[in-house]
């Protein structure tokens, strides 16, 4: 069967199982635009390129399937470069085809050229530059398996306008054949066995719980193992939900803006036993300070993060979940030689009993304050709920109060920092999983970057629900500047009523709600989510005084945190 | 090229000062595809570990090259390099050359001043060396001299005395030694995710 290099990609994503695309067309991937038409795949018409590759990350989040992105050459092609970027940092499998102008032009300056595949070498897995339409299905096959197999991350194709146009004689290949790409998924027996042994003697052990539990569909396992040693998990900003908020041994978040009791009872422990985790500068604070009498056990998938920050005492290169488990059928037979850990169990929920999250809640009247709102919409939603956030106090304030019940109801952009993330994310994540209730959480100036999202959010139907804490500030960059910076503001305010959130809201065909006054908060949450044809947004007016603690200031020894306002 | 004396410029040993306990050689198989020199020099970039030299060429096998890289293992631990490195899709093999039980070979081209005073004097240090003149101008010489790296930096030293119009070193390139233990020789297999 001939087909054209244009017909052949589209098929071979139909092959893949792609059922959604998220993108916008251009010259150089025109060809590709026109089969797309008669094919069963939904196509996302974003209004830019970031919306689309965010959203293909959200997407993915939500389903743990990759997720896809089509755009066109030159400035398209730029645009999604910090959505590849976010991805590769927080391991989301993505696969971004990008047009390429004709091979005969490559070189030439020619009109909407950029070297894609130049600049995006850093921040892929790895990306192709196709110059012949056979390859097609070939490249495609390995796209996706390098995307999802591994360390997930993203992967880019670039498709020359020619090869698209030039014919091929269709096969679809039956394995993929990388020579070097062999990821070691299987965790080292007798390493599993020494960890094992090193549990079972600890006597101030933690689970250091990453995103990478997350990704490898590790969460049950790993709410058995933590019930069968009953030693506490520490859930990161990428881990939160890996461990239900709700079980009695999960504390939750630690790092810059880590709850007292996760910061101390890494600080103080004598293991850690760290599992998709990559000793992330936000949770460690000043590396050498951090977590000093412990010993580490690392689990990774991924063998350059192992040493790479921290010397692991032992290292294990596999799938988290796959070594969980055989890490479970090794703990239960040291079982009986198991230290008793009680006492240090007991410091824990000492530390969680002296110093949890705090905010001002006898505060009546306006402003609101940024945790009640967040407090709300968790209470007034199931735990099926998607919450998705941009970055900032906001995000921190959203992975501190929200409770996370199940794995893959927390998206956010954590390795990045990427502002903007959290609109487009989120329809990603609706598209992905329409049965379920999308809210975001997001900050003015975040909103600002890419809310023009919801124009396409409303033209496909992906009714999500947008919480903006509008404190009228870069709030965060605000808060470094009054705690670091004599609190001298330069350039972070943004006022509240430009723009007119409810009337931008309203152009962009969603219902546009404010809310003032607390008492009005739960009504605005219900009805927003009591619409379900479209989006909506709500600007509550929150506090602009406002900071998130605790924090360990950038730079301390996460023993310097400091617990609020107080401790300055 | 400018060929008044004056415009001489020293490229002399003075701007290499080999220290080879910092200094490590890699021998990475890799694909022999578009871009891949291109991966490799980037993720050095990226990670801010420093090349020392490097050369690549292909192998025997036409669907492989070999990239011979020493690195400076000041800028970053080795072990994090070839992990790093491993990460590359088109990245097949990793092997670690101890100095000490490796056949280094470089080579090294040179265009010297040489009048009629000197001529001789410069022919007779190439012939030391075993190198050979390959171009002859009135008024200078072109050699080419092959060596251990180590050997090269001698020969640099001495021939800029005579006058350096210009000079290019192409990189080391490694082999292990034969019939020596292989305790020495660590190698990496292809872990990568
Ligand atoms: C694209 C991008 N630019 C700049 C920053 C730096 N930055 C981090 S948080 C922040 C403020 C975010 O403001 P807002 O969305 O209003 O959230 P708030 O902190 O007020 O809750 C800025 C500017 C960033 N993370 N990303
Ligand atoms: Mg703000």
């Amino acid at each position: 069967m001939k087909l054209t290099g244009a017909q052949a990609l589209i098929k071979s994503l139909e092959m893949q199982g792609v059922e959604v695309v998220f993108g916008l067309p251009g010259g150089a991937i025109l060809p590709v635009y026109d089969p797309l038409l008669d094919s069963s795949i939904r196509h996302i018409l974003v209004r830019h390129e970031q919306g689309a590759g965010h959203a293909a990350e959200g997407y993915a989040q939500a389903t743990g399937k990759p997720g896809v992105a089509i755009v066109t050459s030159g400035p398209a092609a730029t645009n999604i470069v910090t959505p590849l970027a976010d991805a590769y940092m927080d391991s989301i499998p993505l696969v971004v085809i990008t047009g390429q102008v004709a091979t005969s032009t490559i070189g030439t300056d020619a009109f909407q050229e950029a070297d894609t595949t130049g600049i995006t070498m850093s921040i892929t897995k790895h990306n192709w530059l196709i110059t012949d339409a056979d390859d097609i299905p070939r490249v495609v096959r390995e796209a996706f398996h390098v995307a999802t197999t591994g360390r997930p991350g993203p992967v880019l194709i670039d498709l020359p306008k020619d090869v698209s146009n030039a014919t091929m004689e269709w096969y679809w290949p039956r394995q993929v054949s990388l020579p070097g790409y062999k990821p070691t998924t299987k965790g080292h027996p007798k390493m599993v066995r020494e960890a094992a042994r090193m549990i079972a003697a600890a006597e101030k052990p933690i689970f250091y719980v990453g995103g990478g539990v997350v990704r490898a569909h590790g969460s049950e396992v790993l709410t058995r193992l933590v019930d069968l040693t009953q030693i506490p998990a520490v859930t990161t900003l990428m881990g939160r939900g890996a461990l239900p908020d709700s079980h009695p041994l999960c504390l939750g978040m630690p790092g810059m803006h880590g709850n007292y009791a996760a910061v101390m009872s890494m600080q103080k422990s004598d293991l850690l036993i760290v599992l998709g985790a990559r000793f992330d500068d936000r949770v460690t604070g000043k590396v050498d300070a951090f977590a000093p009498y412990a010993k580490v056990i690392h689990i990774d998938i991924d063998p350059a993060e192992l040493g790479k920050i921290r010397h692991p005492d032992i290292p294990i290169v596999g799938d988290v979940r796959s070594v969980m488990e055989d890490l479970l059928v090794e703990l239960e037979e040291v079982r009986e030689s198991f230290r008793d850990i009680s006492l240090w169990r007991k410091e824990i929920h000492s530390w969680q009993e002296n110093y949890p999250y705090t905010y001002d809640r006898s505060h009546e009247g306006p402003p609101l304050k940024p945790q009640f709102v967040i407090e709300r919409i968790r209470d007034l939603n199931t735990d099926d709920t998607i919450v998705v956030s941009g970055v900032g106090q906001h995000q921190m304030w959203a992975s501190q109060y929200w409770r996370f019940e199940k794995p893959n109801m927390w998206i956010n952009s954590g390795g990045l920092g990427t502002m903007g993330f959290a609109v487009p994310a989120a329809i990603g994540a609706k598209v992905g999983r329409p049965d379920r209730t999308v809210w975001v959480i997001d900050g003015d100036g975040c909103f600002q970057m890419t809310a023009q999202e919801l124009v396409t959010a409303t033209t496909e139907r992906v009714p999500i629900k947008v919480a903006i804490l509008n404190n009228a500030y870069l709030g965060m960059v605000r808060q470094w500047q009054e705690m670091f910076y004599d609190e001298r503001y330069s350039e972070v305010y943004l006022s509240p009523d430009l723009p007119d959130y409810v009337k931008w809201a309203e152009a962009m065909g969603c219902v546009g709600l404010r809310v003032v006054d607390p008492s009005d908060v739960d009504a605005a949450i219900e009805k927003a989510n009591s619409i379900t044809d479209r989006p909506v947004v709500i600007d509550f007016r929150t506090d602009t005084q406002e900071k998130v603690f605790p924090m360990v200031p950038a730079g301390k020894s996460n023993d310097e945190i400091v617990l609020g306002e107080e401790g300055l | 090229m400018n060929s008044e004396i004056s415009s001489i410029v020293p490229i002399g040993g003075a701007i290499r000062t080999p220290n080879e306990f910092r200094h490590h050689i890699l021998s990475v198989l890799v694909e022999n595809k578009t871009g891949v020199l291109a991966r490799v020099a980037q993720l050095f970039s990226r990670r801010g570990y420093n090349i020392f030299s490097l050369a690549v060429a292909p192998t025997d096998d036409d669907r492989f090259s070999r990239i011979t890289v020493v690195v400076d293992v000041d800028t970053a631990p080795l072990e994090q390099i070839t992990k790093q490195l491993h990460k590359l899709v088109n990245v097949i093999k990793i092997s670690e050359i101890d100095p000490d039980d490796a056949i280094e070979y470089e080579l090294l081209l040179a265009t010297v001043a040489a009048d009629a005073a000197t001529r001789a004097q410069v022919i007779e240090l190439v012939n030391l060396f075993e190198g050979r003149i390959v171009d002859v101008g009135s008024t200078k010489l072109t050699v080419m001299v092959t060596a251990s790296p180590s050997q090269l930096d001698d020969f640099e030293a001495l021939i800029v005395e005579y006058g350096l119009v210009e000079l290019q070193r192409t990189g080391r390139v490694a082999l292990q030694k034969l019939g020596k233990p292989t305790t020495k020789r660590k190698q990496m297999k292809g872990k990568v995710s």
